[in-house]
């Protein structure tokens, strides 16, 4: 099928496109330099603006945590309830929605492709289902292996090469995209009812550290030419004063950055910028942790956005949990995976009038707003930890807009107010900005070559919003812009129109995403690592993998590694 | 006044959430019929489902006749004005209503009055499971306002209370006051097992057989004579206990002395 896509405004900044009125043509779902006018149907953009599909870096939106987040709040389901229409199918929103639902959402949004950032591996195979039941969006998932016994087994050794070995095995038995790190060290001390508070700290029985966990991994993840960086969550995550921890964890990964290339991204970094010694005095610890990654090349990160709503947290990070559990005295749910990792949930209410969520919907945007080059983060909520995608529009419009940012600021709590950096913040996003930290920013740092962007050969997948760049000075009229990214005008999805004026007009599967690495010697499957199977997991190694018949779409990327 | 009719039996159950004195304020007889109602997965208009009449009379507000028992979500939110049901009536009545009136000549289903934060509810039958108490999962319970039961009431009544008053007349269900904050209920009959399980506050009044205490309770004294509400005490005397302690609890429970012998053996703990 040919399509063309007329006269919008287009914002491309992986090819330096900003904001000219060009046509876009589309065949056989890839963008293509132009296609016969009268046999293409057309698409009339004048007047619109026209953006590559939405990425986005860091969603949990699929597996058992996210399910077991959906069997925990009936409450939070009731409160929105999606009924079925001639294409959509039935579910519910909020802060954990169906899958059906959230891919509809996402869709709506203007969004193509999402990675969901934690998979237990011991849990890939129900990941991967949901997976196939999140329509309208191509996705990948990233195994958690910081605290994966393997892995600490072999860095334990100091063997490098072996646990690339293993890494690359789990990346095609799992069918996972990027190396999670979470808490590294902390989840393993978890299993013993203990933590790390520094990544330093030695973990029980390997008496390795984090910073050897991560260091070991950035390594591994550069040995095998992973397209992503690590994905890491930091140690002391949500805890006061964990902006010094933070600022650790980067300086420990300076002497991974051999080149100007990024060599890790920190996920959710709101989460991790707490200055102050306790909750009375927690403070921003933005402004330092900005400082820092202006001046150096080798991290990347998302905002992980607090929105003040209902919603549900949930993480492999189980201690951090359950110090959540301990303030909010709220249900929760906690558990170990065995030899690979934890979890935990808890429902959450972030509130304008509590200083502290107040301060850490604050820290997200002075993060955001303080580091200079628009390549290096990227706008998330960690839906649903943060609050649930479906808030986006209200963070562009705070992004492009100081006149939104402090219109919520002065609802919010007295001393947070008071401690708030947003008042000395001019900067507000131009469109281009927006779309690279939504969409080719994000693409660039997960090594997409053939989405976030609109050049020839990248996949078809356009989103195009009701909004004139020529007409609405945006900064001004924040409103205009939160509604039009709202409901999309158009969401194109591999060349076909998939949502128009915020409505599903099909329903189309997306492809899985994950990465077959070659590595010169494989793991070898032998007796002794059956042996481990039988000993430390409850299932046999021969029912662990996922298997091909497991992706309704399978897209393997094959990377060769160097070793 | 508005009188609503049901037109057949119905076979699923009708949500009319649109049954509410404030949705109805100022809107003609056609209005009101083409207000939105689902009968299980199809969108109706009131119009299809009820017979619809407009008298004179002001109050009540509306008047719901005939079989209403498949009727649910009457009265959500409603902020003032008075519903008459002449008859039974379906759940989720009067769900997080702040003010106004609601009265059930017949039984109430499940969750009447869930979340109320204000007005008044009367039952002269029986009503159903989780009376003044959250939609499962929530934490959101009945923070004020009145129900009266004039029968019997099922499991799990005024669970999460924070705040209000509840009264029966007849006898309740098991697990009555779970994870109660504040607030009051008295049954004036007996009561199932597992009252005021982690409770932390508010008072449960039996006045009828209760026939044991969850061993997280301690008792704390006898009394002459307890206050339900405003201008309102109960005589007993009652054994009062005081917990759940396993919660660090402060919620009492009163329990007639009379009516009660086996308890007789936890006044050698006074």
């Amino acid at each position: 099928m040919e399509l063309l896509i007329k006269n919008g405004f287009v914002y491309d900044p992986i090819n330096g496109i900003n904001g000219e009125k060009m046509d876009i043509a589309i065949k056989d779902g890839k963008i293509v330099e132009n296609v016969r006018e009268q046999r293409a149907k057309k698409i009339d953009a004048s007047g619109l603006t026209v953006f590559p599909g939405g990425v986005d870096i860091h969603t949990h939106i699929a597996g058992a945590e996210v399910n077991t987040g959906r069997l925990m709040r009936p409450e939070d389901h009731i409160k929105d309830v999606v009924r079925k229409t001639a294409i959509t199918r039935s579910g519910v929103g909020y802060s954990v929605p169906s899958t059906f639902t959230t891919g509809y959402r996402y869709s709506i949004m203007g969004y193509t492709t999402i990675m969901n950032p934690s998979m237990p591996p011991l849990e890939a195979k129900h990941t991967h289902e949901e997976l196939n039941d999140t329509p309208m969006l191509d996705k990948a998932s990233y195994p958690l292996l910081g605290d994966w016994w393997f892995v600490l087994e072999y860095l334990q050794k100091g063997d490098l090469t072996e646990c690339a070995r293993y890494v690359a095995w789990m990346m095609s038995t799992s069918k996972g995209y990027a190396i999670k790190i979470v808490n590294p060290g902390g989840l393993e001390s978890w299993g013993f009812g203990r933590n790390v508070h520094s990544i330093d700290d030695r973990v029980p029985n390997f008496g390795i550290t984090p910073r050897e966990i991560m260091c070991g991994l950035a390594k591994v993840n550069k040995m095998l030419n992973l397209p992503h960086t690590i994905h890491l969550h930091t140690n002391n995550l949500g805890l006061p004063g964990n902006y010094a921890t933070t600022l650790d964890t980067m300086r420990a990964l300076e002497s991974v950055a051999t080149d100007a290339k990024p060599v890790a991204h920190i996920t959710h970094l709101q989460f991790s910028s707490f200055a102050g010694n306790d909750w009375r005095t927690l403070r921003s610890g933005a402004e330092e942790i900005a400082k820092y990654i202006n001046a150096h090349s080798h991290i990347t990160f998302d905002m992980g956005q607090v929105i003040f709503t209902d919603t549900t947290t949930m993480t492999a990070d189980g201690p951090f949990e359950y110090t959540l559990y301990q303030l909010s005295g709220h249900k929760w749910v906690n558990n170990d995976v065995e030899t690979e990792t934890s979890g935990g949930i808890i429902p959450m209410r972030y509130k304008r009038k509590s200083p502290v969520n107040a301060t850490q919907w604050s820290i997200a945007l002075e993060l955001a707003l303080l580091v200079d080059d628009p390549w290096k983060w990227f706008m998330t909520t960690d839906h649903p930890n943060g609050g649930p995608f479906t808030a986006y529009p209200k963070i562009i419009a705070w992004l492009i807009s100081k006149k939104a940012r402090i219109a919520t600021l002065k609802k919010c709590h007295k001393k947070a107010q008071k401690k708030s950096l947003l008042p000395s913040i001019k900067r507000e996003l131009s469109l281009y900005d927006l779309a690279i930290v939504t969409r080719a920013g994000q693409a660039k740092a997960l090594g997409l070559k053939n989405k976030g962007h609109l050049g020839v050969d990248a996949d078809a997948d356009v989103a195009i919003y009701n909004l004139n760049p020529e007409k609405t000075d945006i900064a001004r009229k924040y409103k205009i812009a939160r509604r039009a990214f709202s409901d999309a005008a158009y969401t194109i999805k591999d060349g076909n129109i998939v949502v128009k004026d915020g409505e599903i007009l099909q329903h189309v599967d997306g492809k899985t995403i994950w990465l077959d690495v070659q590595t010169a010697e494989q793991v070898k499957v032998d007796e002794d690592m059956k042996r481990k199977f039988k000993e430390y997991w409850t299932v046999e190694y021969e029912n662990y993998p996922v298997t091909d018949h497991y992706l309704k779409i399978s897209d393997p990327r094959m990377i060769k590694a160097d070793v | 006044m508005i009188t609503l009719t049901p037109l057949r039996r119905f076979q699923f159950p009708v949500m009319a959430e649109c049954i509410n004195p404030d949705v109805f304020q100022g809107k003609s007889v056609a209005e009101i019929a083409a207000l939105e109602a689902w009968e299980g997965n199809r969108k109706k208009k009131l119009g299809d489902l009820f017979k619809i009449k407009e008298d004179p009379a002001e109050t009540p507000n509306i008047t719901l006749t005939g079989d209403a028992s498949e009727v649910r979500r009457v009265g959500i939110g409603m902020k003032n004005g008075e519903i008459v049901v002449n008859g039974n009536v379906g759940m989720h009545l009067g769900e997080k209503m702040s003010g106004g009136k609601i009265t059930v000549q017949g039984d109430a289903d499940g969750w009447a009055g869930s979340g109320m934060k204000g007005g008044l509810i009367e039952i002269l039958g029986n009503a159903g499971d989780y009376l003044g108490s959250p939609y499962r999962g929530s934490s959101v319970g009945m923070s004020k306002g009145t129900i009266i039961v004039h029968g019997d009431v099922g499991s799990d009544v005024a669970v999460f209370m924070k705040g209000g008053v509840i009264k029966v007349h007849g006898s309740a269900g098991p697990f009555l006051g779970f994870r109660m904050r504040s607030g009051t209920v008295h049954i004036e009959k007996n009561i199932g097992n597992r009252a005021g399980a982690c409770m932390t506050g508010g008072k449960i009044v039996v006045s009828g057989f209760m026939k044991e205490l969850i061993p997280t309770f301690t008792i704390d004294g006898v009394k002459a004579k307890v206050k339900i509400e405003e201008k309102e005490k109960v005589s007993g005397p009652f054994y009062v206990f005081l917990g759940d302690l396993a919660e660090n609890g402060s919620g009492k429970i009163f329990v007639s002395k009379v009516n009660n012998p086996h308890l007789g053996q936890y006044e050698k703990f006074l």
